[in-house]
């Protein structure tokens, strides 16, 4: 479980994040969505410590990880995986050694053993045969597939994903969020996702968080965010021509 | 004015980063290896040709400028030999390698902040800064003082080249000159200022890159910032050591 409680972030005196308290569940796939700009990425990496909140709390399970320093805080970062809207990929290295990485860092096991717990993250991304290749040889999809291998290498306890979808075309966008959803309830893990796709929104959204203009507007899951009764939140949702014509015909 | 004590501040902050206990040895041993092959070997080409065109052209001037009866011709060999040893291999090499290596390392560093690269290593509990600068840092303090010692024997080398093709003077003086009042602590000036330069090459433009914010815009000014600033920084320090280890 993760808590954010009054959690403020400004940036040069302008106000981002306005007294956010949000509760995110073990085991779900909980989204944060919001239009560009509404601060949904601020939310996410100040929730993992990239940025420094002005005030307010970030509780993994039962430790306050804001009053933690550098040094405590890592022990909850081996905890974390991260997907980042570009991937984030090391470009000097390749997938092999991309994901490699946390095991050469934190574990002690032995190369072969490396080897095949890397093997097999591939394999549960659908992704063999890439093991030699750099990030500038791969698609956006195979890219978001690394990513996702290098961020449950560590088999982390909570996975955070900023946009998993942007730039992917609408059956890769599918393949990505099931494959997240699934290893959410395989590892029974604490998933967070940044969106504004909102097919992801009805497929996988378990608990959803709508924040608008820095604020925390409404939450809820997929079967009653169609019927939410939230005009900011209306206008998003059925933003699209689409979702006016799939409003309509209920 | 401000703005520079601020930027002193963040260097020091960042070099504090750098030096703290490194994650796991063997991991930064490696890397280590990779960057000397990267900011130390692909430099190699590029200081010998620089070096062995500036020999003959020191040689050739001094010949031409020395044209007395009453100084020996030999006089070219020891000026070329000094010049060589004293300034050029040392602080013009290190210019050049501030434009190539100090570009590469800004416009490295600063492209994985701005693809978040290095967001990605802060989340896994990786010293982002200590993993990727102190690898380049020893690469370079432990590399580049082998670049000094390759160029004044190039540069060397070129001269006597150059009197030996054109026969603008008798190559025997040229080694006769060279074999004059030589002191070998010309050499560990020379080698000293070049790790206090490398250190600076590679510490100020990783600086540069890993404060990059924005996009792919901000990458070519960090780099470029790297290369004006390093040149300075050399510049300065240029003449702090020759006070301190010559005088």
């Amino acid at each position: 479980m993760i808590r954010a409680e009054h959690i403020v972030k400004s940036f040069d005196g302008r106000v981002v994040l306005d007294d956010i308290s949000v509760e995110f569940e073990t085991g779900k796939t909980n989204l944060i969505i919001g239009r560009s700009g509404s601060g949904k990425t601020v939310l996410l990496k100040s929730l993992v410590g990239l940025h420094e909140v002005d005030s307010g709390r970030v509780w993994y399970d039962q430790t306050d990880f804001t009053s933690l320093g550098f040094r405590d805080r890592k022990a909850i970062r081996k905890d974390i995986g991260m997907i980042f809207q570009g991937g984030a990929l090391l470009d000097s290295s390749t997938v092999e050694e991309n994901v490699r990485l946390p095991l050469d860092l934190f574990t002690n096991q032995s190369a072969s053993e490396k080897r095949d717990r890397v093997n097999f993250c591939l394999q549960r991304v659908r992704l063999n045969n890439a093991n030699g290749l750099y990030p500038a040889e791969l698609s956006g999809g195979m890219i978001k597939r690394v990513a996702i291998a290098r961020a449950i290498v560590l088999n982390p306890k909570y996975l955070f994903c900023d946009e998993p979808n942007s730039g992917l075309d609408p059956q890769t966008s599918v393949v990505i969020d099931n494959l997240i959803h699934e290893i959410t309830q395989e590892y029974h893990i604490t998933t967070i996702i940044n969106t504004h796709d909102m097919n992801s929104v009805l497929e996988i959204g378990e608990k959803i968080v709508y924040i608008h203009e820095g604020r925390k507007w409404w939450e809820g899951s997929k079967e009653n965010i169609l019927q939410a009764d939230n005009r900011e939140l209306n206008d998003f949702v059925f933003a699209s021509a689409m979702a006016k014509r799939a409003r309509q015909a209920q | 004015m401000l703005k520079i004590f601020e930027h002193i501040g963040r260097y020091f902050i960042l070099m504090g980063k750098v030096f703290s206990r490194p994650e796991k040895g063997a991991i930064y041993r490696r890397r280590i290896i990779r960057e000397m092959e990267s900011l130390g070997l692909d430099s190699i080409g590029l200081t010998a040709i620089i070096s062995v065109f500036i020999g003959a052209v020191i040689t050739l001037q001094m010949c031409i400028n020395l044209e007395s009866p009453f100084i020996p011709r030999s006089l070219v060999g020891y000026a070329t030999r000094e010049t060589m040893i004293l300034e050029f291999s040392s602080t013009v090499v290190a210019l050049i390698l501030a434009g190539k290596v100090g570009s590469n390392i800004a416009s490295e560093i600063g492209t994985m902040r701005i693809t978040e690269q290095i967001d990605a290593l802060e989340i896994m509990g990786v010293n982002s800064a200590s993993y990727l600068i102190l690898p380049k840092i020893v690469a370079a303090v432990c590399f580049f003082p082998f670049l000094t010692i390759l160029s004044i024997l190039i540069g060397i080398l070129g001269g006597w080249g150059i009197s030996a093709a054109t026969g603008i003077m008798i190559p025997d003086d040229y080694v006769e000159g060279l074999l004059t009042d030589f002191k070998p602590y010309s050499i560990v000036y020379s080698l000293i200022k070049t790790a206090v330069f490398a250190y600076i090459i590679a510490s100020v433009s990783a600086y540069c890159g890993y404060y990059a914010r924005g996009n792919s815009l901000e990458v070519g000014r960090a780099s470029t910032r790297a290369v004006v600033s390093c040149s300075i920084v050399i510049m300065i320090f240029n003449l702090i050591l020759t006070q301190i280890l010559l005088i």
